[in-house]
């Protein structure tokens, strides 16, 4: 199973499910990760911390505890 | 299906009209919702004339304001609603608007998108065309998309949308009449039919017709957005009550008589069907330019680097203190200057008109003097550090700052806001608490709000300054002299952001457990500020009204200070006896007795702790010529000064207790006294412990 966590910089990629839960998973669909979204991964940010990702035209920024629940293809 | 219910529903009592808004008979209130970060709040100040402070990332405007306008002989109330990205999660503002459109009695919501983020923006507009009978889609920043290269076709969308559509640029006000116009023709429309944008697939479609048909039968006002609610939430949303809208042990029943589960499941589909037809519309009415697009990346590759980012971010609060301290120099020297020698005047007349000399000293001595000290030491750095701050807001620096510095937060399981919040703190503490909304898990924004008075608000930094100004910046040249109360300042506030992620760590580990909450911060795109706008509300609304608040607070201070420096109990005066009853356990901590009461006067407003720890050496002492350039320092020498007592002072202004403003906002805002008090009793003990340490290791090492 690949996560957006595992993607590369540079890389465009495709959800292919939203497994976060509750409050966090609503605000992930907020966003606009919903399955067959596409998310480019733009930087990864000080301390392999937060990664930068274009997320329907939007730069939203996630730390790997939650680009990990985004399971991708 | 009849489920009985529709008797229930008419015998409903408790009724909820707090989002009933206030209205005469020809006004028409129209509702502003949005993203955050879309410019609807200057979409608003540009529609209603008032200025509410506008500011370049997401979740400024953490309550909804109201505001009017006339168009033609027509008023309107404008309702500006939190930013939101959609109506279902669960965080408060989100919460707001939703309730707001859902029960409010508005006849028109208005949806403010980004023309350069449309995509993720027609979400919110798809969610509002469900709940609002009549909905105008405002494409605004359409200058800011041009400079993209982002073209969007307006005719196109309005004809697939059938809702009327605007491009604007409310900074500018391009547009804005053909909005006012739109609005004017909507709320005369007589047709209220719900224009749901979003048909989904047929299995929703049909389950939503099955539920329709028994909320009609129940009066229910917003069926389609109650049966996709019934379908995809929790009945948690139906908790507010009132007439023509499901309770929630109706939602309960509906729910269970249709056997409805799986929410969670609706709601992944409904928001990716949304998603996707967004996604559809973008590609068919807007053209981008990728190039364009990416500046934007390409600014941000420096500015959030692993290596520039955090280097960058200290040099810019070193270069803001910088000019804030050279520029108010010369202003504060030449209003010092003129609002003395009025003093010098104001006397003579005292003196000519006869005036008893207790009554002028409580007037000259005491209120005037105090309050001219107030105005030429912290009006000028005020004045400079607003509009430059708005700037670094403005320009859309502020979540750039949250993501260089989020790791921290983290370790010290706190939340990666947290640092935004604390960025509003330097203004005003008070709007820094008001600003932890933005912090959705409550234990994070408590840990947010607890230690918010860390970062020196604008009524505590000028004394930083004058202080070190006064007592460091001693050298032979004056390109150091500029440059060393900078970095006093900017090393106070690093000071202040280790204590901050400290408490938060321990309180996270003590009276807050837990582990950091989920965080997804957006970046939001760079913008050209606003200049004129800029140094309007900051002169204007933020000094002005900071300025005036603590002049208020320092007449009647210098007064009684006065008072009391001049009223004989024997032979010492009542101030003395006061500082000297202080000064032994003040002195443990490298302080005075009078340092510690001027602290003590200053809970109502910062501001007025220098001026009147002035006051009080002044009538002890027999210093009187006050004009000069070492003045200050003069003062403080002659009351037994050491680097310490400076060093001390300013790091027991920058920990202290809050204002009186600000703890009245915490209580305010926690709706808890324990929370209040802690807030009170954690930087107070953080205040002495610190300066016990440095007093104590100044004593060992001197």
């Amino acid at each position: 199973m690949k996560v957006l966590t595992d993607a590369n910089v540079g890389e465009t990629v495709k959800v292919k499910s939203n497994d976060a839960e509750e409050s966090l998973k609503e605000r992930l669909l907020a966003l606009g990760v919903t399955n067959g979204a596409h998310i480019e991964v733009l930087r990864k940010g000080p301390k392999n911390n937060l990664t930068v990702y274009r997320i329907r035209g939007a730069m939203i920024a996630l730390r790997k505890e939650e680009s990990g629940f985004i399971e991708i293809v | 299906m009849d489920l009985g219910l529709t008797a229930q529903s008419s015998k409903l009592s408790s009724m909820t009209d707090v989002f009933d808004i206030e209205k005469q008979d020809n006004q028409y209130v129209v509702a502003l919702a949005g993203n955050p970060n879309t410019g609807k709040s200057t979409v608003f100040n540009y529609l209603t004339g008032l200025k509410q402070h506008t500011g370049n990332w997401p979740g400024k405007t953490v309550v909804s304001a109201r505001g009017e306008y006339s168009h033609n002989g027509k008023n309107y109330v404008m309702i500006d609603l939190p930013g939101s990205y959609s109506l279902f999660t669960s965080s408060k503002d989100e919460e707001v608007s939703r309730d707001f459109l859902n029960l409010g009695n508005y006849d028109l919501a208005v949806v403010v998108c980004d023309a350069t983020c449309l995509e993720r923006n027609l979400n919110l507009v798809f969610q509002v065309s469900e709940l609002a009978e009549k909905v105008i889609l405002c494409i605004n920043l359409i200058d800011e998309a041009k400079k993209k290269n982002i073209s969007i076709n307006k005719e196109g969308l309005e004809k697939e949308l059938n809702i009327p559509v605007v491009l604007t640029s409310a900074r500018s006000g391009k547009g804005m009449d053909e909005l006012k116009k739109n609005i004017e023709e909507e709320v005369a429309l007589v047709e209220n039919k719900h224009k749901s944008l979003v048909k989904y697939n047929d299995e929703i479609e049909e389950k939503v017709r099955e539920i329709t048909v028994c909320l009609d039968k129940m009066n229910i006002l917003n069926t389609r957005w109650t049966a996709l609610r019934l379908l995809d939430s929790s009945t948690e949303i139906f908790s507010l009550e009132k007439e023509g809208h499901l309770n929630k042990m109706q939602s309960e029943q509906i729910k269970s008589s249709f056997g409805l589960q799986n929410e969670n499941d609706v709601r992944e589909k409904i928001s990716e069907e949304n998603y996707d037809y967004a996604n559809l519309l973008k590609q068919k009415y807007v053209a981008e330019d990728i190039k364009k697009i990416n500046i934007d990346k390409k600014i941000d590759d420096i500015i959030t680097s692993r290596f520039f980012g955090m280097p960058i971010m200290l040099v810019m609060l070193g270069l803001v203190f910088w000019i804030t301290i050279q520029g108010a120099n010369i202003p504060s020297r030449i209003l010092s200057d003129i609002l003395f020698g009025f003093q010098f005047k104001l006397s003579q007349w005292f003196i000519d008109m006869g005036i008893p000399e207790f009554i002028r000293g409580i007037v000259i001595d005491g209120a005037y003097r105090t309050l001219a000290w107030v105005v030429s030491v912290m009006l000028p750095p005020m004045a400079i550090f607003f509009p430059l701050f708005t700037l670094l807001e403005d320009l859309g620096y502020l979540p750039r700052v949250a993501f260089n510095l989020d790791h921290y937060f983290k370790k010290s399981c706190a939340h990666g806001k947290q640092s935004l919040c604390m960025c509003m703190g330097l203004g005003c503490n008070a709007a820094g608490v008001v600003g932890c909304r933005i912090i959705d898990s409550p234990r994070e924004r408590l840990i947010a709000v607890l230690t918010n008075n860390f970062m020196p608000c604008n009524g505590r930094f000028p004394t930083l300054i004058a202080i070190s100004s006064a007592f460091f910046a001693v050298t032979a040249s004056s390109f150091l002299n500029g440059l060393i109360p900078a970095l006093f300042v900017t090393l106070m506030v690093l000071v202040g952001i280790w204590l901050t992620l400290m408490t938060s760590y321990i309180l996270s580990k003590t009276l807050l457990k837990g582990v950091p909450s989920t965080f997804t911060l957006e970046l939001t795109p760079y913008r050209m500020p606003q200049f004129g706008r800029i140094l309007y509300t900051s002169v204007i609304d933020r000094t002005v009204f900071v300025l005036s608040r603590a002049a208020v607070i320092a007449i009647p201070a210098g007064a009684v200070t006065w008072i009391l420096a001049n009223v004989y109990t024997g032979d010492l005066s009542l101030l003395v006896r006061a500082a000297s009853f202080l000064d032994q356990f003040a002195k443990i901590f490298g302080l005075d007795g009078i340092i510690l009461m001027a602290f003590m006067v200053g809970i109502p407003a910062n501001e007025i702790v220098l001026p009147v720890m002035l006051m009080a050496y002044l009538s002890t002492g027999t210093l009187t010529e006050y004009e000069s350039v070492g003045f200050l320092r003069d003062i403080l020498l002659q009351n037994g000064w050491t680097p310490l007592t400076a060093l001390n002072v300013m790091l027991f202004s920058l920990l202290h207790w809050p204002c009186s403003t600000t703890l009245w906002t915490i209580k305010k805002e926690t709706g808890s006294i324990k929370w209040t008090a802690a807030s009170l009793f954690i930087p107070t003990a953080a205040a002495f412990a610190v300066c016990f340490v440095t007093a104590s290791l100044y004593r060992l090492l001197f």
